[in-house]
């Protein structure tokens, strides 16, 4: 790093330069961990409905981490579709929202699926309950609040951690655009559980392991 | 070759400093700026960051006027909202003008002879404008920042801006589909990605410190 780095580094508040500096340790823990993706054949893109990501064929590290992003998003898809589809559950005026975030999760899902084509992993088991914490997620709209802003701010924690992994890459655009929209959907869903859409004037990512440790409870 | 014009325009001249800055110029590697002009720009990312903290600086004056002289029937609670808002957009610039030092561009003169202060709809309505007009310039930035420490103050940054996005929208129209981006965010649900040369001028008319494009003439 030189001064001038240094600079920009030291006016973060201490907690989020401790976390970048975390993220930057990390990298080196992620090439010696075992990745969660399932494939890792060389990767040909789809090229159909994939025009968001530039044509030919992802580095590995890429692949890893859309993968990482795909497994998130399957989990929030697949968390909306059930509530959305779940009679009784969300009241009359927040309907328009959450159909809106549940579009915005499946779009997410097939646009990673596109892009990663034949490396992409497999929709993972869900339990929502996370072993029965949760036992009325889909009864009670309380619940089912509580955990969409928590996916959504995880989500958006998430991408963000990666965003250096993705740094000089043709996906990093794209990658952007989903994590503000994560942020938009955690912002509209906290006020609902008496949150402020924002936490200060700087979000903090999450690493890799960060991310999979919240999530794994809800992985059946 | 619109887009070449445009780009031209954009390339500011910061009334009343020497040098010439460009703004985000290194991205401009096909319109023909001389070698010379270019290496006036400095590095690459301090171009980005000063593009950054000149959007900063639009939106915190903005939200410090909203707060200082609040619409007419303003509630407790949209003028705690945009209280929060404002310290945020301040801690943004305050964050980039330290961070560039010395290579920061100046404080802006602002043009808010466009916006209503008694008025909530025409508050609210140019807040929305500029939350996303940010969230696009900074999704549209990050592949432009070569640092990746440079690139995570601008994810921690954004996201942000998405999240008042949301804020604002809510305070429009409540918990609606557009609080959730709806009429942002594309069927790919993709949220918007700008260049440079496509946010300027969505910034400028708030801008009036003079931007010309002699400097490129």
């Amino acid at each position: 790093m030189n001064n001038q780095n240094n600079f920009i580094m030291d006016e973060i508040d201490p907690d989020l330069a401790e976390r970048i500096d975390a993220g930057r340790r990390n990298l080196f823990a992620r090439y010696a961990a075992p990745s969660i993706a399932l494939g890792s054949a060389p990767l040909l893109l789809a090229a159909a409905s994939t025009e968001a990501f530039a044509a030919g064929g992802l580095p590995q590290k890429v692949v890893d981490v859309l993968n990482f992003a795909l497994t998130l998003e399957y989990l929030e898809a697949a968390f909306y579709k059930t509530g959305n589809n779940t009679a009784g559950l969300i009241p009359a005026k927040y309907k328009g929202l959450f159909r809106t975030i549940g579009q915005h999760e499946t779009a997410h899902v097939a646009l990673l699926k596109g892009a990663l084509g034949a490396a992409a992993v497999k929709a993972p088991k869900v339990d929502f309950t996370a072993g029965g914490k949760y036992a009325d997620v889909f009864s009670n709209f309380a619940t089912f609040a509580t955990l969409s802003a928590t996916f959504e701010d995880l989500g958006v924690a998430a991408y963000k951690g990666q965003a250096g992994n993705l740094a000089g890459t043709a996906v990093l655009t794209t990658a952007l655009q989903i994590h503000s929209v994560e942020a938009r959907h955690a912002s509209a869903v906290r006020p609902l559980i008496g949150k402020a859409g924002f936490d200060g004037a700087f979000d903090k990512p999450k690493t890799k392991a960060e991310v999979l440790a919240a999530a794994t409870p809800f992985l059946a | 070759m619109t887009d070449a014009i445009l780009s031209r325009r954009l390339v500011l001249k910061w009334t009343g400093v020497a040098s010439t800055l460009a703004v985000a110029g290194s991205l401009l590697p096909n319109f023909g700026i001389s070698a010379a002009l270019a290496a006036d720009l400095g590095a690459g990312d301090i171009g980005v960051l000063n593009y950054a903290y000149a959007l900063e600086q639009l939106e915190a004056a903005f939200y410090t006027q909203v707060v200082k002289t609040p619409y007419k029937g303003i509630t407790k609670s949209e003028l705690s909202t945009l209280t929060a808002i404002r310290d945020h957009e301040v801690e943004h610039r305050d964050f980039l003008k330290k961070a560039l030092g010395a290579k920061a561009i100046p404080g802006l003169e602002v043009d808010f002879s466009a916006i209503k202060f008694s008025s909530r709809k025409s508050v609210l309505g140019t807040a929305e404008v500029f939350e996303n007009l940010g969230v696009a310039a900074y999704n549209g930035a990050g592949q432009l920042i070569k640092n990746v420490d440079y690139l995570a103050v601008a994810g921690s940054i954004v996201s942000v801006e998405a999240r008042h996005c949301a804020s604002i929208a809510e305070l429009i129209g409540g918990q609606s589909r557009k609080a959730a981006g709806a009429g942002h965010v594309d069927a790919k649900g993709l949220d918007g990605a700008l260049s440079p040369a496509q946010v300027l001028p969505k910034a400028a008319p708030f801008i009036k410190t003079p931007v010309t494009a002699n400097s490129l003439v």
